[in-house]
């Protein structure tokens, strides 16, 4: 067995009002950052993971994922996986 | 006579009121369940999944809570035709469990609610509202930071179709504005029911109000409705 770090960005699906964006956005335009627009605001999870091969630790984290880290009905999510 | 289970995780902070609302003010019995039990006692009717921060809100409301030991029991329950009744925290945690569908997000105004608002009773044929009248307006708290509710557009036209919205947001006359919406709620949406008519989730928290030495009692009402369907099907 293998140890791996993964990185898994989670991010509003596109359509979803993020209304936190929003906020910040509109306190970036209110101190001159006006040329900063279409904020999102996500999550980042790092953990380890414990597998085979990088291959399999994909697998793992994206089963758990889709299962607890993640809500597949209003995020998505991208996974990176490092030896 | 109808007893209640009502599950307390770390965090719940409603339990004592749903404790109190169902047995002091409703008359019926009630229980508590350890979110680490592994069995539902088979006497329990109805199971309350109460409001309040299980696990602290971490990760994403109610979805810790959704894989404590008690909730695989409480899956087996419903999927029985067990009647559960999930408030606010409880709402959420129903939906993270896919009991219910659509997700609650964080309110649109970005700020924690806690105030009084109205809600119109859209259905009063289900177990947990024949004793409202249809388009009745009661009168309940909210408390909470995410309590928007959002499915896709086929599961809302699905909700309004089959006419498992049960309350909806609206004004001191019952009408349904954007003004009585106070967490940008698709369809000012604060309770649903599931397809098979006994789960029901809802954001506002009737328990708060069962008893008239607050003011007011129309939350008393869910729960008798509760003991009324439920007295008759036994």
């Amino acid at each position: 067995m293998n140890q791996y770090k993964a990185n898994i960005k989670i991010t509003l699906r596109k359509g979803i009002l993020d209304v936190q964006g929003k906020a910040v956005e509109h306190a970036l335009h209110s101190i001159d950052f006006k040329s900063l627009t279409n904020v999102r605001i996500g999550k980042y999870v790092e953990l380890i993971v414990e597998a085979e091969n990088p291959q399999k630790a994909k697998e793992i984290v994206r089963s758990a994922s889709e299962k607890l880290i993640a809500n597949p009905i209003i995020e998505d999510f991208d996974i990176t996986i490092y030896e | 006579m109808i007893k209640y289970g009502i599950v307390v995780f770390p965090g719940s902070n409603c339990d004592h009121d749903a404790f109190v609302a169902t047995s002091v003010n409703s008359g019926a019995n009630a229980k508590y369940l350890w979110h680490k039990d592994t069995h539902i006692p088979s006497d329990i009717d109805c199971i309350v999944l109460p409001g309040g921060f299980s696990y602290g809100d971490y990760l994403r409301c109610g979805a810790i809570a959704r894989f404590s030991p008690i909730m695989k029991e409480v899956i087996k329950f419903a999927d029985k035709g067990g009647y559960i009744i999930g408030i606010c925290n409880g709402f959420q945690i129903l939906c993270e469990a896919g009991l219910l569908p659509g997700t609650l997000l964080r309110n649109d105004s970005l700020t924690f609610k806690c105030k009084d608002i109205n809600l119109k009773t859209l259905n009063n044929s289900t177990t947990f509202t024949s004793l409202l009248k249809k388009d009745e307006v009661i009168t309940i708290p909210i408390a909470h930071g995410e309590g928007n509710y959002f499915a896709d557009n086929n599961t809302i036209e699905e909700l309004e179709n089959e006419n498992r919205i049960i309350f909806k947001y609206c004004d001191d006359n019952g009408n349904i504005t954007r003004e009585s919406n106070p967490n940008g709620s698709l369809n000012n949406i604060a309770g649903i029911i599931n397809k098979n008519g006994n789960v029901l989730g809802m954001m506002p928290h009737p328990e708060r109000y069962c008893d008239l030495i607050l003011g007011n009692n129309d939350g008393l009402k869910v729960f008798q409705s509760i003991n009324s369907s439920l007295n008759k099907n036994n």
